[in-house]
Formats: C-alpha cells, sequence, structure tokens
C-alpha cells in the first residue's frame, strides 16, 4: 500500500548504512587506504579538518576523513562531534607566534625584512600542471629536498616591527579589564561579538565561505585594501599552567599559519593615520584560510574604527552567523526530511485562494 | 595522544560516553537555561549548544533538550510530522536508545518524553508528560527582521506592531493571514513566540496544555518554554478571527474527521488518499474500532469507496 511507502524504517536506515560502508570500501580488489596513509599524504585535507573541526589531532582528522570518504565538511562535523564530548582540563597559555621554528614567512610590504622571506612549501609557484609520473609510485628518495646551508634565525620579529615603532602601525593591546576569554565552543554566539567571538568563529568557520566574503571585500564589496604585513607557518610550543605546578609546561608543538593584514586607516577624530590591522590564525598549513580570515576580520572592525558599514562582508550579524558549515549544511540538508505536514498545510491554503479566485471571477462574469 | 584517545581512534570506547551523550556539566548548563525559560514564558533564553553527532536542522535543539532531562525510568517516544516510523524519527529513537538504554514507545499516552518535529499529538497530554518541540527558527519576527540586536528590543519593549501590520497586509493581498504553519502565537500575554513549524492546525493544543512543553533550536542556540497551563494566544483580528484547517475528507484508515490528515498520491491519475498524520492516533483508534466491532457494535471502519478519492483540483 502506498501508505507504508512514504514512511522510512529502521530497516531503511540500517540499509544505508550498510551501502555507504560499501561504497567507502570502493572496489574490494583495490588495497584499503590506511588513516596513517591519509594522514601523511592528504596532510592539507588532514589541516582543513583539524582546523574547522577544532581539534588539533592528526590521527584523529584523518580518522574522520577516511570515514567521511574524503568529504571534508563530513569529516568535520564527525571531529566536532567526538570533540563535544571531550571534557576541558586546562586553558593554554597565549600562543608566541614570534617564537615560531619557521617554515614559511612572507611579507609583501618590503623587499627585505630582518630575518629575511622564506618561501617554504607553496603551490603559487608551480605550474598546475598534472604531473602523469604521480599515476605511478615512485622510490621514496626521490621526494627529499634540500636542506638549506644555514638554520633559520629563531625568534624572528615581524616583517613590519620597523615602522611599528614610528607608531604608524596601529598597536595591539589586550582590551583593559577583559579576564576570560570567550568561548564559542561553550558559550552561544552573542552580538555585539567582541574580538574575541570573531576570531574564534572565523578561525572555525567555512574556509569556502570565509574566503568567498573576503574576495567580495576586494572586489568592491568593502573597503579593504589591505597588504600582507607578514604571513607564517610553522611550529609553535602550546604551554599550559598545572594548578599543582604554578609555572608553565609546554605539553606539545603544533603547526600554525598566521596572518597579519595591514589595512590604511584615514584617520579619524580620535586616531592620526595609519595601518590597522586584521588577523587570521589557522591550524596546520592552511594561509588561504588565514589570509581570509585576516581580511574579514579587518572588514568586521569597521564599527569600532568608525567607518560606515555598507557591505556584506562589514556586517557582523551576517558574518557571523553563517559561516559554520556544520550549521549551514546540516540545515540545508534538512530540507531532505519530510515536510508533508507543512506542505499540506500551503496546498490547502493554495487550493483556497484559488478557489475564492475562480469564484470571485464567476461571481463577476454573473453581475456582467 | 593518550591511551583513551587512541582507544577511540581505533573505536573501541562507545561505553566512554556519558548517559544520553552529553556530559554532566552540559546537561545541567542545559538544565539551568530551561528553569529560566520556564520561569519566563515565551523568551528565548541563550544557551550553549553543543555540536551532536545528528546534524544541525535535524533536531539538535531537541535532541539536547531531551538528552539533560531524560532519566533512566523514562519513556520516550519520538515523531516527525506525526509518525513514529518516519526515517528521522526512528534515528533519534535508535540514537536515544544507543545511549540511554531507556524503553521507548509510539504510544502518546504511555510515554513520560516525547520529542516531536512540526506536530502536537491529537492524543491530549497530561501533567506528567513532557512535550520537546524540534525547532528550526526560534525568532518569530526573523523575516520581518533579521537583526537579531533589533528584535531583542522589540521583544524587550513588547513592540509587535510589525508583526500585526504583516498579518493585516496578507489579509489585505489573500483576503487571509497566509501563515499556515509557524504561526505565531503571544505566550502569556507577554512574549511574541514561534510555536515551531506545527500546522496552525495544532496552535489551540498549546493553550493550557496540562504538559510541559520545551521547545529547542540547536543551530540558533536558543531554548524556551510554555509551562503547565499557560495561555497562550494565536494572533488575530476581531474581524479575522484565528481558524484552523479543516478537511472536507475524513481519514481513510480509521475515519477521524477531527485530526490533521495528510495527502497520500495513490497513482498518477490523481487519485488519493486522506489519512491522519499522527499514526498512534490513527493506530489506536483502529484498534479500538475493531475491538469493538468485534463486540459486534457498530463502530464501522472507513467505507472503501473513500479511501481514494478524487482531489479537487482534478
Amino acid at each position: 500500500m502506498a501508505y507504508v511507502a512514504v514512511k522510512g524504517g529502521e530497516q531503511a536506515i540500517l540499509n544505508s548504512h550498510r551501502l555507504i560502508a560499501e561504497e567507502r570500501r570502493g572496489d574490494a580488489a583495490v588495497p584499503e587506504l590506511t588513516v596513517r596513509q591519509v594522514a601523511e599524504q592528504m596532510g592539507l585535507a588532514v589541516d582543513r579538518v583539524m582546523c574547522e573541526g577544532s581539534v588539533y589531532d592528526r590521527e584523529l582528522a584523518a580518522l574522520a576523513l577516511k570515514q567521511a570518504q574524503g568529504d571534508a565538511v563530513e569529516a568535520i562535523f564527525l571531529l566536532r562531534a567526538y570533540r563535544t564530548t571531550m571534557p576541558r582540563f586546562a586553558v593554554s597559555n597565549t600562543l608566541d607566534t614570534a617564537q615560531m621554528a619557521i617554515q614559511r614567512r612572507v611579507s609583501a610590504t618590503f623587499k627585505d625584512i630582518p630575518g629575511g622571506h622564506v618561501l617554504g612549501s607553496t603551490y603559487e609557484y608551480t605550474h598546475r600542471l598534472l604531473d602523469f609520473d604521480l599515476l605511478d609510485p615512485a622510490p621514496c628518495e626521490d621526494t627529499k629536498a634540500n636542506i638549506a646551508d644555514r638554520p633559520l634565525e629563531s625568534g624572528v620579529g615581524r616583517a613590519f616591527d620597523s615602522i611599528r615603532d614610528e607608531g604608524l602601525i596601529e598597536v595591539e593591546t589586550a582590551p583593559a579589564g577583559q579576564q576570560a576569554v570567550f568561548d564559542l565552543t561553550r558559550e552561544p554566539l552573542s552580538l555585539p561579538a567582541g574580538r574575541d567571538q570573531r576570531l574564534q568563529n572565523l578561525a572555525r568557520g567555512d574556509e569556502g565561505f570565509v574566503v568567498g566574503l573576503a574576495y567580495s571585500a576586494l572586489r568592491g564589496y568593502g573597503a579593504a585594501h589591505p597588504y600582507v604585513g607578514e604571513t607564517r607557518v610553522g611550529d609553535v610550543a602550546v604551554e599550559i599552567v598545572p594548578e599543582e605546578l604554578g609555572f608553565a609546561v609546554s605539553i606539545g608543538d603544533i603547526t600554525v599559519t598566521e596572518c597579519q593584514m595591514l589595512d590604511l586607516f584615514g584617520g579619524s577624530e580620535l586616531q592620526p593615520a595609519q595601518f590597522t590591522r586584521g588577523y587570521g590564525l589557522s591550524f596546520g598549513k592552511s594561509e588561504r584560510k588565514a589570509m581570509g580570515m585576516a581580511i574579514v576580520d579587518r572588514s568586521l572592525r569597521c564599527r569600532e574604527l568608525g567607518e560606515e558599514a555598507r557591505y556584506p562582508v562589514q556586517d557582523e550579524e551576517f558574518v557571523l552567523a553563517h559561516t559554520d558549515n556544520l550549521e549551514a549544511a546540516g540545515f540545508v540538508s534538512h530540507l531532505t526530511l519530510p515536510h508533508y505536514v507543512d506542505f499540506q498545510a500551503d496546498l490547502q491554503f493554495i487550493r483556497q485562494l484559488r478557489r475564492e479566485k475562480s469564484g470571485d471571477h464567476l461571481d463577476k462574469e454573473a453581475a456582467e | 595522544m593518550t591511551a583513551n584517545q587512541e582507544g577511540a581512534a581505533r573505536g573501541g570506547r562507545r561505553s566512554a560516553y556519558n548517559f544520553a551523550y552529553l556530559d554532566e556539566q552540559s546537561k545541567r548548563m542545559i538544565r539551568r537555561c530551561i528553569l529560566k525559560a520556564m520561569a519566563v514564558p515565551g523568551f528565548q533564553v541563550p544557551f550553549g549548544s553543543r555540536e551532536m553527532p545528528l546534524a544541525y536542522g535535524w533536531g539538535t535543539g531537541g535532541i539536547q533538550l531531551t538528552a539533560s532531562i531524560i532519566g533512566p525510568d523514562d519513556r520516550l517516544k519520538v515523531i516527525d510530522q506525526g509518525a513514529d516510523d518516519a526515517t528521522n524519527a526512528v534515528s533519534i529513537r535508535r540514537f536515544f536508545k544507543k545511549v540511554t538504554g531507556v524503553e521507548t514507545t509510539e504510544q502518546t499516552s504511555a510515554a513520560t518524553i516525547i520529542q516531536t518535529r512540526h506536530r502536537v499529538p491529537e492524543t491530549a497530554l497530561e501533567e506528567r508528560q513532557i512535550l520537546i518541540y524540534q525547532v528550526p527558527s526560534p525568532e518569530p519576527l526573523k523575516r520581518l527582521e533579521p537583526r537579531e540586536a533589533e528584535t531583542r528590543k522589540m521583544h524587550a519593549y513588547g513592540e509587535y506592531g510589525l508583526m500585526s501590520v504583516q498579518l493585516y497586509e496578507d489579509i489585505s493581498r489573500f483576503g487571509h493571514i497566509a501563515t499556515t504553519n509557524s504561526y505565531p502565537v503571544m505566550t502569556n500575554e507577554r512574549y511574541l513566540m514561534s510555536p515551531s513549524p506545527i500546522p496552525k492546525f495544532d496552535n489551540p493544543k498549546l493553550g493550557k496544555n496540562p504538559a510541559i512543553q520545551l521547545f529547542g533550536a540547536g543551530r540558533e542556540k536558543r531554548i524556551y518554554a510554555v509551562p503547565p497551563y499557560t495561555q497562550v494566544r494565536s494572533l488575530d483580528f476581531d474581524d479575522h478571527p484565528f481558524k484552523v484547517q479543516r478537511w472536507t475528507q475524513s481519514c481513510s484508515l480509521c475515519g477521524a474527521t477531527e485530526s490533521y490528515l495528510d495527502e497520500i498520491l495513490m497513482d498518477d491519475k490523481g487519485q488519493r488518499m486522506f489519512v491522519c498524520s499522527d499514526t498512534d492516533y490513527c493506530a489506536t483508534r483502529k484498534e479500538s474500532q475493531q475491538a469493538s466491532s468485534n463486540d459486534g457494535t457498530s463502530g464501522s471502519p472507513a467505507h472503501p469507496s473513500r479511501e481514494a478519492e478524487k482531489g479537487p483540483n482534478s
């Protein structure tokens, strides 16, 4: 009977799960992908999942990617749903990115910077030609890069520090009186949002959406004219102060990408003309995300700097409410849920309107 | 990576999840928000909505409410569009079975907690029951004013003129208020509230209800409540009083004339039938009819010729 067919059942769900498992495994003649292979050889995908999943754990992120058949948003979902059940045992000290063990460091503002530019591993200067050699596995020793003659300096300052001292770059100070940093994973977004909320929101936000917003700001739907003050990739130590010790201990290193954008600010009655900053930070190597984040951060500072908010990227509620890809993907996909009851209500209403309209029509004809 | 995490990474940690999935601190935080919501009926309380293993938009608000109040002795019923056997209802019920081990039921009267999407059960609820609504958009003013900074002020000042204007514009355009579901209500004569996307047919069931009604919006991170026996009034005008949907048809399975009906397409020639959207209500009526017809009394089920009716457009 048709009535039964429109309802889903327990069996259908079980069968669907089996079908996922089959599709995930693919052709059984092909060796199964290991989580370690994903972690080692799909590193940038792992970085994105760690960043938006808000968990720095390469193995779990790789597992999530394997389980999700490589679907980044689904993998991020898996990692977040795992994260949410974890107890919180400490809050780390502020990361000191000036002490980063640098793998890449580039500034667009000065040709020569103390400590030097470091190109690092970037796709920027590769020609995007399919490398057909990769079709077949190659011996491992072929891929070793050369080691530099001398090691990089450690503890290098920002590329733009030299002009910071002239007062040409906004000095960043922690907001007065603020004790604890807002925790977006524990508290709902509260508007108007402070910069802590905003940066957390953007760091977890969907890369595509954040980069798209940043692009809109550059293309005329925003007031951004940013320079990459510096973008750097490398390892930093995470330190916590255990209560029973009372001093900081390092619990491990994480790789992060940091971007500081400088944006020309014409000055206001209170502030002289100077370069203002936008900040971006992401887990792993994800410069695109960190740069997009920095541009959006700066755009959203318009109210604080007394600039007129005219574009979507400057609209705090619009941006911050729509960055999270779990929320966005979840709500869009929920439309596949049945809406029989709602549809029936609208269907009935439309029928009623049409009936009344044709009734009017007949009445008029009768009158004429 | 800790040993625990390594265990988890290998999928051997299912038992390590807390009762009802959420940790006790999160549950307590949600229960505090529920108490606040109960104290201020219809007011949207922000809460630290957690990521759940089900997607946003699929009932995470309702699931968090259920998870934070459910105990081992509860009996849970989950419905979607009125039906216990709809896929998402099955999925949520399975989730709670797995993480709590509580007894589940399809019988409205046997349940202590009922989680619902888009319907209020036809069977009247009692004082010992809690009805939990899954809410996609908690803010009734959102379509009129998308900015929360503004809508918060409108609620604070009780400035609901915009909604009246919207309803009036509907009447001037269509001759009717064009809202058929999520029909706005005034709770306790103070807060304008969205009853969630239930059809307006269900609105009268919200007011003076003996059960506790909790509304959870996970993605939007809001909880609100209608405590037992609270007044809930659907907005209307003196010359356009609030009216619920009525069908000319009755349920083809149980013959009900007072229930919300789903329209079922039978074939591609416009053959259709109407059946109760509330599957438990329909099944219970059929059973009692069969019982009474076995007793030799009347109680005729729907006439076969009524099973398939031609729709008005065919």
